[in-house]
C-alpha cells in the first residue's frame, strides 16, 4: 500500500466544440499534456482508466492508447454520469493506493450530443410534459425550489451564481466562454425552467482532461516540487430518500461523499481554501454550499449575497468559471475540476489565483446517482 | 371495431390502475419500515427487507413540495407547463403537471394543497393508436 498518492501531472484541453476530432484524439491530447506535465512518457504508465459517458461503449480508453502508444497495459473504461471523470480518477487512486502500481493515468473525455439532456421514460407514449419534466434544467430547478420553499432562497440569489461564475471565467483562457453577464442579463435571458434561465444552465461542450497519479515512492523519486497530495477520495451512491427517484436527490449523495472525504483527510470544512463544485445549473451551486458544509443549512443564499464564494472571498467557489461558463463535457468535468484546484495549489492560476491556497476540494454529482468528492493539498 | 378500441385506454404509468370503478394510483408500502414507493423493486429500497411489500390505493390529496415552470422542453412538447413534485397525504411522492393555476411563482406557494385528477394523456397515442390515462394535479383550496 502506498502511504500517500499524488497527482504529478495534470492538464486539460480548452473546452469547446471539436466536431473534427474523435474521442480518442481529444483524450489522447489531454493524456500527452498530463504526461508532459509530470515529465513522464507513456512507457512509464502501468495502468489507465478512461472516463466517458457518450464514448463508454466504444472502448475509448484503448483507442486513446492507440493514439499515444500501445504498451499493452490494463485499460478500463468507466461511465458514471456526471461523476464519470472523477470516478476514473478515483479508480486510478485506488490502483496506486493499493500498492499494485506506481504510475497510473486517468483520462476524462467527452463529445456531447447537441440539445437538451434528460432522462425520458417511455411507456408507449412520450411522458415529457405529461408528468412534469424530466429535462435537466427542470429537475435542478425543482431542487432549487425545494430549497427556496424551506429557506426563502430567491431567484435573484440563484442568478447571482451565474454572474459570479461567468465573471470568474473571464480570467480562464480554457473556459468556453469568457464573458461578463450582469445580473439583469442573467435574470432577463430566456427562461428555460423557472428559476433557471438560459444563462443559469451549464454549457454542452466537448473536452478532455487527464491526470498522472503516482505513489509516494515514485513522487519522492521524481521530486515533490509540483506534486499534489490526494488527501481524500470519496464516492457515494444515493442513500434512501422517500422522494427519490420521483424527485432526483442530488443532496444526500453529495452529503455522504463530503462527510467521508472530510473524515479521510481529517480536516474541518473551514480548512478548505477553494472549491470546484458541480454547478450544472445555478440552482445546484447553492445547494452544494450546504451539502459540502461550506455553511450551515439555509445559509447558502447569504453566502452568495456576501461574496463569500467569489474570488477574494473566504472560500472561492468555481474560480474556473464552473460548468456554467467553463463548460460541462460530462466525462471530462471531474478531472478538469482537479486541474483547476491543482493550478491554485501550485500557485500557477494567473489572474484568478486564490491567494494562499492550501487545500482544494472538487465535487461532481450525476443523477442516478453518483457523487465524488476529492480533497487535495500541495505536497 | 379495432382491438385497441375493445382494450380501451391504457395507463400512462405502470402504477396507474384502471381496473376499478375509478382510475387510481397503486402505491407500495413496506410492512417492515413503512417506506412507500410507486415503483416495484425486488426488495424494499429503504431497508432491504424481502417479501415485505403490500400494495394499497394511494390518496388523491396532498401538498405541493417543489415545482418548476417549464418554458422550454424537448422539441414538440407544448410549453409552458408546471412540473410539480407532490407529497400525497400518506407520504407517497409523485410528479405531475400542475393544472388549472397560473404559471407564475406568485400563484404557487410551497405547501399548497392539491388534488389528483385523472384524464386523457393530452391526446397522446401510441403506435397502435391506443389512448392513455394520466394523472394531473390541481389546487384543491
Ligand atoms: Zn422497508
Amino acid at each position: 500500500m502506498s502511504e500517500n498518492v499524488y497527482i504529478l501531472g495534470i492538464d486539460m484541453l480548452k473546452f469547446g466544440k471539436y466536431p473534427d476530432r474523435t474521442f480518442a484524439q481529444l483524450g489522447g491530447e489531454a493524456a500527452l499534456l498530463a504526461l508532459d506535465d509530470a515529465g513522464l512518457s507513456v512507457h512509464d504508465v502501468q495502468a489507465m482508466y478512461c472516463g466517458s459517458v457518450f464514448g463508454a461503449y466504444d472502448m475509448t480508453g484503448q483507442a486513446i492508447m492507440r493514439e499515444i502508444g500501445q504498451t499493452g497495459i490494463p485499460v478500463t473504461n468507466i461511465s458514471n454520469a456526471c461523476a464519470t471523470g472523477a470516478s476514473a480518477f478515483r479508480e486510478a487512486w485506488i490502483a496506486v493506493k493499493s500498492g499494485l502500481y506506481d504510475v497510473v493515468l486517468a483520462v476524462g473525455v467527452e463529445k456531447m450530443p447537441r440539445g437538451m439532456l434528460g432522462a425520458g421514460h417511455e411507456t408507449g407514449i412520450s411522458l415529457e410534459g405529461l408528468f412534469g419534466s424530466a429535462s435537466m434544467p427542470a429537475v435542478f430547478a425543482e431542487s432549487g425550489m425545494e430549497h427556496a420553499g424551506k429557506y426563502g432562497t430567491t431567484f435573484e440569489q440563484f442568478a447571482k451564481v451565474s454572474v459570479k461564475n461567468h465573471h470568474h471565467s473571464t480570467m480562464n483562457p480554457k473556459a468556453v466562454y469568457q464573458k461578463e453577464t450582469p445580473l439583469e442579463e442573467v435574470m432577463g435571458s430566456e427562461m428555460i425552467a423557472y428559476p433557471n434561465t438560459k444563462l443559469m444552465c451549464s454549457v454542452n461542450v466537448d473536452g478532455s482532461a487527464a491526470a498522472v497519479v503516482v505513489s509516494e515512492k515514485k513522487a519522492r523519486e521524481l521530486g515533490l516540487t509540483r506534486a499534489i497530495r490526494v488527501l481524500a477520495s470519496a464516492l457515494a451512491s444515493d442513500p434512501w430518500n422517500p422522494r427519490n427517484p420521483i424527485m432526483p436527490d442530488v443532496n444526500g449523495c453529495t452529503q455522504l461523499a463530503a462527510k467521508s472525504a472530510y473524515e479521510q483527510a481529517g480536516i474541518d470544512p473551514r480548512d478548505v481554501s477553494l472549491v470546484e463544485l458541480h454547478d450544472c445549473f445555478a440552482t445546484a451551486e447553492l445547494l452544494h454550499y450546504e451539502n459540502l458544509q461550506l455553511c450551515g443549512l439555509g445559509e447558502a443564499g447569504r453566502l452568495i449575497d456576501e461574496g463569500v464564494t467569489a474570488l477574494g472571498g473566504r472560500v472561492p467557489v468555481n474560480v474556473s468559471g464552473g460548468l456554467l461558463s467553463k463548460g460541462h463535457p460530462l466525462g471530462a468535468t471531474g478531472i478538469a475540476n482537479m486541474y483547476e484546484v491543482a493550478l491554485h495549489l501550485r500557485g500557477e492560476a494567473g489572474a484568478r489565483q486564490v491567494q494562499g491556497a492550501r487545500i482544494g476540494l472538487t465535487h461532481v454529482v450525476g443523477l442516478g446517482t453518483a457523487s465524488a468528492v476529492h480533497l487535495f493539498e500541495k505536497a | 371495431m379495432t382491438q385497441t378500441d375493445t382494450l380501451g385506454p391504457r395507463p400512462a404509468l405502470p402504477w396507474i390502475r384502471l381496473d376499478g370503478p375509478e382510475p387510481f394510483v397503486e402505491g407500495r408500502l413496506c410492512r417492515a419500515c413503512g417506506a412507500r414507493t410507486a415503483a416495484t423493486h425486488l426488495a424494499c429500497p429503504a431497508c432491504g427487507a424481502r417479501d415485505s411489500i403490500e400494495t394499497y390505493r394511494a390518496p388523491t390529496t396532498g401538498k405541493l413540495h417543489a415545482y418548476s415552470i417549464v418554458r422550454r422542453s424537448y422539441p414538440g412538447v407544448p410549453v409552458p407547463f408546471i412540473s410539480a413534485i407532490v407529497d400525497l397525504d400518506d407520504g407517497l411522492t409523485l410528479k405531475g403537471n400542475l393544472i388549472n393555476v397560473a404559471a407564475e411563482p406568485e400563484a404557487l406557494p410551497v405547501g399548497m394543497p392539491v388534488r389528483m385528477v385523472f384524464g386523457d394523456a393530452l391526446g397522446r397515442t401510441d403506435k397502435d393508436g391506443a389512448s392513455y390515462v394520466a394523472f394531473f394535479f390541481e389546487p384543491s383550496a
